[in-house]
């Protein structure tokens, strides 16, 4: 588990930083990049982080903090997640970039219950999932991080829901 | 109840007179009956305002004192006649004068040294190198050409490499918990088990225990000292011992109250711990019979012992011993509850500067260093303990003439004792390093909550460990303490950092910090 963990985090910025290399839909397009900052739960930290974003003048599209009595973890999308990244780094936080799943739908009653019930059929284990509404649109989306990504993205997919792609979501 | 008493009433002066009354079932009347006379026909000649006396009981040696002023008291309204009862175990050895006492500590560190130079090659390598002979000892001063033992030369020769009798002699063995490495090893002869009951019997009688006391022990019993220590002393002095062993608190509740303990012993920290879940559970201790508490095993305060004596209402008394010379019952307090007397007949105290290693004065800190004078199965010379103390040598209010130990001040080495058990940070570097992902960048937040000793680890999360999800970070802290706890024996909660946030310094990092207020 440790071992995946680990080599996850050493090859993905490297494929991130090369030049485009006939890269797969899944990749580049499907694969949401995230932020991920372990933050202490103190007072200060989450301004911190702020500030060095600040900075560098990387604009937040969504977040999240998930919490336990002793530490956090911010996740982010942005505008320069590779940017963010290596700033962060150097103001010395711990920074991680993964990917997640990036589902637009109708801002209605109901889809949650949809999308959830496909997952449970074919036995997806979401880890977590947050969202985003756009406010002219009448769109909302959903971010979600799956134990399976790859699986993840075909079924939505075939089941004709609309996944958006790094620049779509970098333009919201 | 019926027994024949034997007095003998002794001023300051050196005057005795014995007497036995046939009748005496009630011991106050019998004091009187016997001062009364003294105290008409001497008057004038009585000039001191303390009496001392001791008399035997249905085995049992009672001391006491008097002050005069009981006495006059007693001569008006015989029924109001109040006496502060303590007692000796030994007053021959416990009261002996110092010209006697050097001559027999010089005699036992011949001996000792003469066995150990032919019985034990370990020692005898450690003399000849050291250009030691045994008839280089003429004097118990001379103790100081004799080289020290640290513990890692006791883990060296684990398990039989201190033995200095025929392994046939040896009726039992006890050993450190080895958490640091092997353990070292305590194996006694039957003598050797003798005089642990008996400086047992000393401190206990210390606390005013007699037969007539129950004692719960909570101390652990098996390989550990404490226990089994505490059990043969109350067994010398004929007590009752409920022999409770360590931990489960409500057990210890109930039993406390069935069986009406009187005496209580085990580490400061549980005791008050017990007091909590007491008052939890509604109990009145002043209601029970406890009277008195022996507490050691780790260091503790004078505000700790005002917490004790008015929550669990007993006397409490600090107790000093550690496995590498016997157990518990190398010094303990009396009744004066104020330096710890060091039984020096058995064991020689020193106090060494932990640089130079040489001796230093009555009244400065040093480490103290423990010579067993009198063990047969694993005898050890000079024993450096890494406690900081120091030593005074003048006469006791309770009329004891031993040395006195103030209660350890601190330790030369960066040991933590935790719930009675020894940590070295060392030992929780060497676990975090075996791991994957971990930074060996640690802070160790020691702080006491309900009364018990907390221990926190923090660990900086690196980019490695880092995972975006809470339950993989989640497991990561669990398996850390998982392996903490096999190291340690004790569990140490697991708080994840962010990196550099431990302060690192040019030498040796922060470790340590101890917010505990003892």
């Amino acid at each position: 588990m440790r071992n995946e963990q680990m080599s996850a985090t050493s090859v993905h910025p490297s494929t991130t930083a090369q030049p485009k290399r006939h890269p797969s839909l899944k990749e580049t397009i499907m694969n949401i990049q995230q932020i991920s900052v372990f933050l202490e739960n103190k007072p200060g930290r989450l301004a911190n982080v702020a500030l060095v974003l600040r900075d560098s003048k990387i604009n937040i599209r969504a977040m999240t903090i998930a919490d336990t009595s002793d530490f956090g973890i911010l996740r982010m999308i942005v505008n320069k997640p590779e940017l963010a990244n290596e700033v962060l780094k150097k103001a010395g936080f711990t920074v991680k970039l993964n990917t997640v799943v990036a589902v637009e739908i109708e801002d209605r009653e109901g889809i949650l219950f949809d999308i959830m019930n496909l997952c449970d059929r074919i036995g997806l284990n979401v880890e977590y999932i947050y969202s985003f509404v756009e406010q002219y649109s009448n769109k909302a989306i959903l971010f979600l991080r799956f134990e399976d990504g790859d699986k993840a993205i075909d079924a939505l997919v075939k089941n004709g829901y609309k996944l958006l792609s790094n620049e779509e979501v970098r333009k919201i | 109840m019926c027994c024949t008493a034997h007095f003998t009433i002794q001023d300051l002066s050196g005057h005795t007179r014995t007497g036995t009354p046939s009748n005496s079932s009630i011991m106050k009347i019998a004091v009187i009956i016997l001062l009364i006379p003294i105290f008409d026909s001497s008057q004038t000649s009585i000039s001191n305002t303390i009496f001392f006396l001791y008399f035997q009981m249905n085995h049992t040696k009672y001391y006491v004192k008097v002050l005069k002023t009981d006495v006059q008291r007693a001569l008006t309204r015989i029924n109001l006649f109040t006496l502060e009862r303590a007692m000796i175990w030994n007053r021959e050895f416990e009261t002996m004068g110092r010209k006697r006492l050097t001559l027999l500590q010089t005699k036992r560190l011949q001996n000792l040294v003469r066995k150990v130079y032919v019985n034990n090659p370990f020692y005898r390598a450690k003399m000849v190198a050291a250009g030691i002979k045994p008839t280089h000892i003429k004097d118990i001063s001379d103790i100081v050409k004799l080289p020290f033992i640290t513990k890692t030369e006791m883990r060296e020769v684990y398990p039989y490499g201190l033995l200095s009798c025929n392994i046939n002699n040896i009726v039992e063995i006890h050993t450190s918990s080895g958490t640091t490495g092997k353990p070292v090893v305590d194996a006694y002869t039957k003598k050797d088990i003798d005089i642990w009951s008996e400086v047992m019997a000393r401190t206990l009688s210390m606390a005013d225990v007699t037969a007539h006391d129950r004692v719960q022990n909570a101390y652990g019993y098996g390989l550990f000292t404490g226990g089994l220590g505490v059990h043969y002393g109350a067994r010398k002095i004929g007590a009752m011992v409920i022999p409770i062993s360590g931990g489960n608190t409500k057990r210890q509740l109930q039993v406390m109250q069935d069986f009406g303990a009187t005496a209580l012993t085990c580490t400061p920290s549980y005791s008050l711990y017990l007091a909590e879940a007491g008052r939890e559970e509604k109990i009145d201790f002043a209601k029970l019979p406890l009277r008195a508490g022996l507490f050691g095993a780790e260091p503790w305060s004078e505000d700790m012992r005002t917490e004790i004596e008015e929550k669990l209402h007993c006397k409490a008394i600090d107790i000093y011993g550690l496995t590498e010379i016997i157990g518990p019952g190398v010094a303990s307090e009396c009744e004066k509850q104020d330096l710890l007397h060091v039984f020096e007949d058995h064991f020689y105290p020193e106090i060494i500067d932990p640089v130079t290693g040489n001796n230093l004065p009555d009244g400065e800190k040093g480490e103290l260093v423990i010579t067993t004078l009198t063990k047969e199965g694993t005898p050890v010379i000079r024993y450096r303990t890494r406690d900081i103390t120091y030593l005074v040598h003048d006469k006791c209010g309770c009329g004891r003439t031993s040395v006195r130990m103030h209660r350890i001040l601190g330790r030369t080495d960066d040991m933590l004792i935790i719930r009675g058990v020894n940590v070295f940070p060392t030992q929780i570097e060497e676990v975090l390093l075996k791991m994957d992902g971990i930074e060996p960048h640690y802070q160790l937040i020691v702080e006491r909550r309900d009364n018990l000793d907390q221990l926190e680890v923090q660990v900086e999360v690196n980019e490695a460990a880092f995972s975006d999800e809470i339950r993989k970070l989640e497991q990561r802290e669990k398996q850390i303490e998982k392996e903490l706890r096999e190291a340690l024996l004790i569990h140490a909660k697991v708080k994840l950092v962010e990196p550099k946030t431990i302060a690192r310094s040019e030498g040796k990092a922060k470790r340590i910090i101890d917010n505990r207020v003892l």
